[in-house]
């Protein structure tokens, strides 16, 4: 590859990447989270950590607020699925549109101020953004109901090609039903892509404006930029990766409702990045798997299965351990994430990424202090 | 010799803070290519003078004019692109990132101006900019701490490093804030050297400085400030026979 394009680490980074994302289904069929949906939910949250990374990690702006923007996606997507066409590259095309148009506006004027207040300001545009879905836009929003696909929409590209669908409708790719396996390989490509656009971006001059902001903003303008068009360029960039996710979301599962607009799923994607490792590329990924795995595998646990996984202890012995670790996992599954959050902000403050570190330095310095030097030699 | 030419002009310039009139009536001229001094005993403004030279500070009334440009109202980043880089007291460096991007980033500014949507090369790929930044850490004798971060360089490292960041943009004035305040005497005579270096390039330079060593042997014109007034200007022997600065400074520090 050309090498202004791309370093060879890059490079082997992304294709070590690609690998383990498209191999999902082998290696995480062990795990139990070998099925689509839940597939599907790990590529869509990957790319949301991924786009935000771009603001917290590399800027050092904290949004609260970036759920509007994956809301805003949503609504746009099954908005075109309803009035256009049931493909999904319009689609993801116009959710991205808007939700950057919106993100310019709100940071815009959330840029105005920095560090806490910047958050409070975000968080405030999203909690607004999120009570109107509810009250004033239902006309927009369908309210509680969340909306929905129906058999009476216009969709009126598809009508103007002749297309005729039977049944429920199901958002298409080129003809073909996005559902199952489908829509996770959809949805992956779009986590590599965005991807690697990140690892573009942290790489190139203006990724490098962004980490100098974040490292000293008054160095910054002494040295003759002017931040704040740098600032909102990546809150609008991480806010057109929460508008993609969003939109992904609608295709595969063609639902929107105001509740991923509210601000535990903002927060939530602060907790993604944080628990990865804020600032690293591949940390905010994984820390959403985690986030996601945990959800989907934790809550689905519940007494019985408990039991029968205990069911070799003595009695007695056997209902205390269900009793105590039934508290962890179904509904109290927030309880285990929010251990394992406390256990790694306590101990690795870089995130897993920074344990992933630490042991390969512990490697290395069993290996001979050969591989140290790489960089240096460079 | 001809009349040398102005490239800053502080044109009467008050700073009140409340009752506390910090500066009153400076004026002051700095000619291309000179090295011009302002010192002056603790709290005699010489701080806020830089501040509103630079823009951090709006002067309650006068104006700053550099090159037939008023900076009064300009904003840092673009009294900076106008050619104006300033080293500051307390070292202002991106601690996280390396020494060598550290040196990089103002030429970027130098070269792509106050904003550049820059996403499709590779910092990599920048090689002019990687070689000029090169270049310059060898000057101020940097060079093997290229790779470290500079977040963990000595504070006279530091400096050096900050005043590579403000020379790789060759500014035409270069304000300096005690440029060797906290540094060793070995440390100090290098930066001297540096200095010196930078003069021979014809680079005009303000320097606000407590230490008379550094001042003699940089200064080719002196300003002494007290009590937001200047009471004296002139060359260095001048200024250093004059009883009403011995009196208001050299002699009270002795």
């Amino acid at each position: 590859m050309n090498p202004a394009l791309m370093s060879r680490n890059d490079l082997f980074l992304l294709l070590g990447f690609t690998l383990v994302v498209l191999a999902m289904p082998i290696w995480l069929a062990p795990f139990g989270a070998g099925y689509p949906d839940l597939l599907q939910r790990f590529m869509i949250y990957g790319i949301f950590a991924v786009g935000f990374n771009i603001l917290f990690g590399l800027t050092g702006y904290l949004s609260f607020g970036h759920a509007a923007f994956f809301g805003v996606g949503s609504y746009t997507a099954v908005w075109s699925l309803k009035l256009l066409t049931l493909d999904a590259i319009p689609a993801l095309f116009f959710a991205v549109i808007i939700s950057g148009l919106f993100a310019l506006v709100i940071g815009f004027l959330c840029l105005r101020r920095s560090g806490i207040y910047f958050s409070i300001l975000t968080l405030a545009f999203a909690q607004m953004s999120y009570n109107l879905a509810y009250s004033v836009l239902t006309p927009i929003t369908n309210g509680e109901t969340g909306l929905q696909l129906t058999l009476s929409d216009p969709r009126v590209i598809d009508a103007a090609v002749g297309h005729t669908f039977v049944g429920q409708p199901i958002p298409t790719l080129l003809g073909t039903p996005i559902g199952g396996y489908a829509g996770f390989y959809f949805c992956a490509g779009f986590l590599i892509i965005t991807f690697f656009i990140a690892q573009r971006i942290a790489g190139s001059p203006f990724g490098m404006m962004l980490k100098a902001i974040k490292s000293n903003q008054t160095r910054m303008q002494f040295t003759g930029f002017n931040t704040r068009p740098y600032a909102l360029s990546a809150f609008v960039i991480s806010g057109m990766y929460a508008g993609l996710a969003g939109a992904l979301l609608a295709v595969t599962d063609p639902l929107a409702g105001a509740e991923r607009m509210q601000w535990t799923a903002s927060g939530e994607v602060v907790l993604m990045t944080i628990l990865g490792g804020v600032g690293t590329l591949v940390g905010p990924v994984i820390g959403a798997w985690i986030i996601k795995y945990f959800e989907n595998i934790l809550s689905a646990l519940n007494d019985n299965i408990l039991a029968r996984f205990f069911d070799f202890l003595p009695d007695g012995v056997d209902t205390f351990f269900v009793k105590v670790i039934g508290k962890f996992v179904g509904d109290g599954w927030h309880l285990t994430l929010g251990l394992v959050f406390v256990i790694i902000v306590i101990f690795l403050p870089g995130g897993i990424m920074e344990g992933v570190r630490r042991v390969a330095a512990m490697f290395d310095r069993s290996g001979g202090k050969t591989s140290t030097r790489t960089q240096a030699a460079e | 010799m001809a009349q040398n030419n102005v490239v800053l002009h502080v044109a009467d310039v008050h700073k009140r803070f409340g009752g506390l009139h910090a500066l009153a009536d400076i004026d002051l001229q700095i000619e291309e290519g000179k090295t011009h001094a302002i010192i002056g005993p603790n709290g005699a403004g010489k701080s806020t003078l830089l501040n509103v030279i630079i823009g951090k500070l709006p002067p309650t009334s006068g104006q700053v004019v550099f090159d037939g440009t008023i900076l009064t109202g300009r904003k840092p980043y673009q009294i900076n692109q106008l050619g104006i880089a300033r080293v500051f007291q307390t070292p202002e460096i991106f601690a996280d990132l390396s020494v060598l991007h550290n040196v990089m980033i103002p030429a970027l500014a130098k070269r792509d101006g106050m904003f550049r949507l820059n996403m499709l090369r590779t910092l990599d790929s920048e090689t002019g900019i990687r070689a000029e930044a090169e270049h310059m850490l060898e000057d101020v004798g940097l060079i093997n701490r290229r790779h470290m971060q500079a977040g963990s360089l000595s504070r006279g490292d530091k400096r050096r490093m900050e005043l590579a960041m403000c020379l790789i943009q060759h500014p035409r004035l270069l304000l300096l804030d005690e440029p060797t305040a906290g540094m060793s005497r070995h440390d100090t005579n290098t930066t001297i050297d540096l200095l010196k270096k930078i003069k021979a390039r014809g680079m005009t330079k303000v320097i606000i400085e407590h230490d008379m060593h550094v001042v003699f042997s940089l200064a080719d014109k002196i300003s002494v400030l007290a009590q937001g007034r200047i009471i004296a200007d002139g060359m260095p022997d001048q200024v250093r026979g004059n009883p009403k600065v011995q009196e208001a400074y050299l002699g009270g520090a002795h």
